[in-house]
């Protein structure tokens, strides 16, 4: 790689990728003083957290489309409402069967209660069990999310410090509740509810946070482990709370950035980068894909690890074993996405009218058994003939995100492969992938196909295309045991450094994963910080 | 035996006369206890016997190969004093294909990935090195505040660091995962991956993509590494050999054993196991009652829930034990031909798994209650090492199907015959002419091995192995240790540690725990 000029200036710290994880670091340095530069390939930042005007006034939050694991400290420190980031909390939400039945979601406990009751009498005794089991999981990892995840080969006295500490946390709940734990971190989702519910509904309701985004069906072990990270996000510290961000996801990234200029840092989009620089074993900037060199003493990687390590760093930089390593990292794409302009609000014949149960996320889904198929059929390289479907209208409460009378409906759908059997993704297959959707919705939803003025269909190789998420798999590497605390990348690179001195990993592909969360990013920021010697600022 | 006020008396009774259960009293017979086993069915053996299926056709009607019997008590108990012979050892394995040659695997190698072959192979040897001792030792209890606890999971730690760092994390790491990307990551050849695959997924609720697998498949090597590397061996009569030398080495040592008398429940004064109720109302009295029955059996009908506490009853309750494997016995009367196979080739294990993508689609039909026209077999003609299985000339047939779902959609009735069909006709492409040399068949489906061995589910590990009913938390907390809720009464069977496959090592862990008397 010739350069096209000798470096002028050299910045404390470069960040690669302006996505959430990148700008959450980005202003955690420069909150600590240091000369950060945010070098974002698009023309927008906040890679997959983003609000885009695809069509006509209306926003779509065309990746991400929920708020609700960004981490509250990362939201205090970083002041960001002061820089216009509202995160409204759903009213309500549903899961509608096929056969025209449906179970409402209400955020008052004993409303929703009542409503699993009108299916089981017995689940909703159990549903105050199981989310008493939940919230206690959620309870103990947390603590998790926001440290270095200890190196169980090392004899460091950080490591050992901090095994002890995970040790005597987990010693701390006894035998049975350490075997609970045991349980939730490795049992399948559908294993897991079994022993709580009866109804299908109801076990096919709580099974769908195991199963978005996760190259898993709900019968796979470990998927109990990916409904609890589901479960992880506090909204004005109500644990397990989802909401909107208003002005859609782009709103966190904005807020994040406007922090970051606060603080005097600097963005620059258009701004691909094409190489990490390595000299000596140590990192020496950046070029960008038109042959400009930008010179740094640190370099963070937003982008996920088989991106930062395959495509943007010189195999030679790298020890062989890593490299292997990194190629086998799991990073398959599963789920797949539509933005939808509506013509109006549509109308769901299952659900009350005036209910704020479209106030919320709305499933479609029967049974666990339905989703387990829809598995296999990814499996075998196919778009679910009967996806599992995830759909908002933020509108209906963000006025912002569609002209008046208007809606805007996202639709996360689960399971759509990167790769088809068939043969490469091109428009007439993306079409049929999106009219299986739609159908889908048109069944729930009489009229509904009548209100689409424009359908943005977003399969996992559009979302690698876009956005550079490899295989399009949104937590920036798959949610499994292999793949998690320790694991999480590679064994022995958990702790946001690689093997490259000065080169860090921010993004979801570091623990504790992916999910707007923000988390790697401070984690990054925090060890990128310990190592300059210094203290982040409060 | 000792009798006062008229009920007879032993120090140790214990149920079911199956390989654990008979290791178990051995032990404790040699020991100088007074031990007293009682078995519900007309013979021993459990789920390691031998049985005529048909007039002059015997077969070992549950397990039919041995890979991990402890050498430790094979040695230690003189089995092969008792009669334990082998008929074949190191059998090798062979995969079938379609339209291909046949694949053999065995030590000197695996087809053209032999060099990768190799590394795996070596790489896994160290990992289930490291695991085996765990295996045969009982597992500390978590969150006891018991120092020989903390010494048992300090020494565990230690022997995982031995490994060197490199190792350890590569452990770590592919602990959790599934076998489909673990193969993937070291092979390229389908077949080659199907067959490795088929050893992870054997006996289990998964298929080769559901992660947990590599961890089956490590415990399998450990057993291996417990059996001293003897490879897969046939004993001399069938499995039913292993548990009457068993049986001989318990009788030899004062133990007695008594057939067809049912245990109806324990018997229980104050909170103590004091006795056993047989079927017929008989009370015998008991120091220790050990059961070698699965957990369900024993804790919730020969215990009974009024007598354990709520929370530990729901968890009993939900201890996974439903069998996903059919067993199929066929006699036949002329050696089966095999295309491609050679006389030794027959003479050790064959499997119809040609590819993970096919194991996993049988897996797919299973999860909805129905099995694949296409099922994962392991099949072995154990009369070609044993003449004494069948008549001169003629043969016998063992296969473990793979997939046979627990409840079958639209009831085993209708689905029996189907299931047998497939799974001949699957054979029969690759053994022309295996139809017409039939002269019996039987099929046992998992309800089937539920009412014949008397498994709670007819899972013959007694219980799945997956991380959360595995090492310290098998079967389930509270009932760790080989010790129950119930001071007095043990449990011996493969639903505690280390599970199942015929061993030994719960039938003689717990008798170490009983001699050791930390009731």
């Amino acid at each position: 790689m010739s350069a096209r000029t000798a470096p002028r200036r050299e910045h404390d710290a470069i960040i690669v990728g302006a996505g959430h994880n990148g700008l959450v670091a980005a202003c955690y340095l420069a909150r600590a003083g240091l000369d950060v530069l945010v070098l974002e390939r698009n023309p927008f930042v906040g890679g997959a957290a983003v609000s885009r005007r695809l069509y006509g006034e209306f926003t779509y939050s065309n990746c991400s489309y929920v708020c609700s694991l960004l981490r509250p400290e990362i939201i205090r420190a970083l002041e960001l409402p002061k820089f216009g980031l509202q995160i409204i909390p759903y009213e309500g939400g549903c899961t509608m069967m096929r056969d025209g039945g449906h179970l409402a979601l209400y955020d008052n406990h004993d409303a929703l209660r009542r409503e699993i009751g009108r299916h089981s009498k017995r689940d909703a005794e159990a549903y105050e069990r199981y989310s008493r089991d939940v919230m206690r999981q959620c309870k103990f990892i947390k603590p998790m999310l926001m440290r270095e995840p200890p190196d169980p080969t090392s004899f460091k006295p950080r490591d050992i410090a901090e095994l002890l500490f995970l040790a005597r946390r987990f010693h701390g709940l006894g035998e049975r509740r350490m075997a609970d734990t045991l349980r939730f971190w490795t049992m399948s989702a559908a294993d897991f509810l079994d022993e709580y519910f009866e109804s299908e509904i109801v076990k096919a309701h709580f099974a769908g946070s195991s199963i978005i985004g996760t190259a898993l069906g709900p019968r796979s072990p470990g998927t109990a482990y990916v409904l609890l990270h589901h479960y992880m996000g506090d909204i004005d510290d109500t644990v397990g709370a989802w909401g909107f961000a208003r002005g859609g996801m782009g709103a966190i990234s904005n807020a994040l950035a406007a922090s970051f200029g606060a603080s005097g840092g600097r963005i620059r989009a258009d701004a691909p980068v094409a190489r990490i620089l390595v000299k000596g074993g140590r990192t020496r900037g950046v070029v960008l894909e038109d042959g400009e060199e930008l010179a740094a003493r640190l370099v963070l990687s937003n982008l996920d690890v088989r991106r930062t390590f395959l495509r943007t760093m010189d195999p030679q930089d790298l020890p062989p074993d890593f490299l292997r390593q990194v190629r086998n990292f799991k990073i398959r794409g599963s789920s797949g996405k539509l933005n939808i302009a509506l013509d109006g609000l549509p109308r769901f014949p299952a659900i009350p009218p005036e209910s704020p149960c479209t106030r919320g996320d709305m499933h479609v889904t029967d049974t666990i058994e339905m989703m387990e198929r829809a598995y296999d059929d990814w499996k075998d390289g196919r778009w679910s003939r009967a996806p599992y479907i995830d759909m908002l209208i933020p509108s209906q409460i963000d006025p912002t995100m569609a002209p008046n009378g208007k809606h805007y409906m996202s639709v996360f759908v689960q399971y759509c492969p990167y790769e088809l059997a068939e043969g490469p993704w091109n428009d007439t297959r993306r079409r049929a992938f999106g009219d299986t959707v739609i159908e889908t919705i048109a069944r729930h939803s009489p009229g509904f196909k009548d209100l689409i003025l424009h359908a943005e269909i977003r399969t996992p190789w559009d979302i690698e295309n876009e956005v550079g998420l490899t295989e399009g798999n949104i937590f920036q590497g798959e949610l499994t045991m292999d793949q998690l605390l320790f694991n999480r990348p590679i064994p022995g690179y958990a702790q946001y450094r690689t093997p490259v001195a000065g080169v860090y990993l921010c993004g979801s592909s570091a623990h504790p994963g992916g999910g707007v969360m923000g988390a790697p990013g401070a984690n990054a920021a925090r060890a990128v910080l310990r190592d300059l010697g210094r203290k982040a600022a409060a | 035996m000792s009798a006062a006020g008229g009920v007879p008396r032993y120090d140790c009774i214990v149920i079911g006369a199956g390989h654990n259960g008979l290791a178990c009293a051995a032990l404790l017979a040699r020991a100088g206890r007074g031990v007293l086993v009682l078995e519900a069915a007309e013979r021993i053996g459990g789920a390691a016997a031998t049985r005529e299926f048909f007039p002059g056709y015997r077969v070992s009607a549950g397990a039919h190969l041995l890979h991990s019997l402890s050498a430790d008590l094979r040695r230690d108990l003189r089995l092969d004093s008792h009669g334990l012979a082998a008929a074949a050892t190191h059998m090798p394995t062979t995969s079938l294909l379609q339209g291909l040659a046949p694949l053999r695997i065995d030590a000197q190698g695996a087809g053209a990935e032999a060099g990768a072959y190799a590394d795996y192979e070596a790489r896994m040897r160290r990992f289930a090195g490291a695991l085996a001792p765990a295996l045969e030792r009982t597992p500390p209890r978590l969150g006891a505040g018991r120092l020989s606890d903390r010494i048992e999971l300090l020494r565990l730690g230690l022997r995982l660091r031995r490994l060197g760092r490199r190792d350890l994390r590569e452990l770590l790491r592919i602990g959790g995962m599934n076998a489909f990307d673990w193969l993937n990551e070291n092979f390229g050849s389908e077949p080659l991956k199907g067959a490795l695959a088929f050893d992870a997924v054997l006996g289990t609720n998964f298929g080769p993509r559901s992660p947990g697998t590599v961890l089956t498949l490590l415990y399998r090597l450990a057993g291996q590494r417990i059996a001293g590397d003897a490879g897969l061996w046939q004993p001399v009569g069938g499995m039913g050999a292993v548990c009457a030398a068993l049986a001989g080495a318990a009788s030899a040592a004062g133990a007695v054993v008594r057939t067809a008398t049912p245990v109806e429940r324990v018997w229980i004064e104050g909170d103590r196991a004091v006795g056993v109720v047989l079927a017929d109302g008989a009370r015998i009295g008991a120091g220790t009652v050990i059961s070698s029955a699965d957990p369900k059996t024993t804790l919730l009908r020969l215990v009974g829930a009024r007598h354990l506490d709520t929370d530990f009853v729901r968890r009993t309750t939900h201890f996974r034990a439903r069998g996903l494997a059919a067993k199929l016995h066929l006699a036949l009367d002329g050696v089966p031909r095999f295309a491609g196979l050679d006389a030794d080739g027959l003479g050790g294990r064959l499997l119809i798994a040609p590819s993970m993508r096919y194991i996993e689609h049988a897996y797919d039909h299973a999860k909805y209650g129905e099995f694949s026209r296409e099922p994962v077999l392991e099949i072995t003609v154990p009369s070609v090492n044993d003449g004494t299985l069948a008549p001169p000339g003629k043969h016998v047939l063992s296969a473990i199907l793979q997939y046979a779902p627990y409840a079958a959609g639209g009831g085993w009735d209708l689905q029996r015959p189907r299931l047998l069909k497939s799974a001949i006709d699957s054979m029969a492409r690759f053994a022309p002419g295996l139809e017409s040399q039939i002269v019996a068949a039987e099929l046992l489906t998992p309800p089937d091995l539920e009412r014949e061995l008397r498994i709670t589910g007819g899972h013959w590990h007694h219980g799945d192995l997956a991380f959360d009913q595995f090492f310290f938390v098998r079967p389930v907390p509270g009932a760790t240790q080989y010790r129950s809720p119930v001071a007095g009464l043990f449990l011996c069977g493969a639903g505690s540690h280390p599970g199942g496959g015929v061993m030994g090592i719960a039938g003689r862990n717990a008798a170490r725990e009983v001699l050791q008397g930390r009731g």
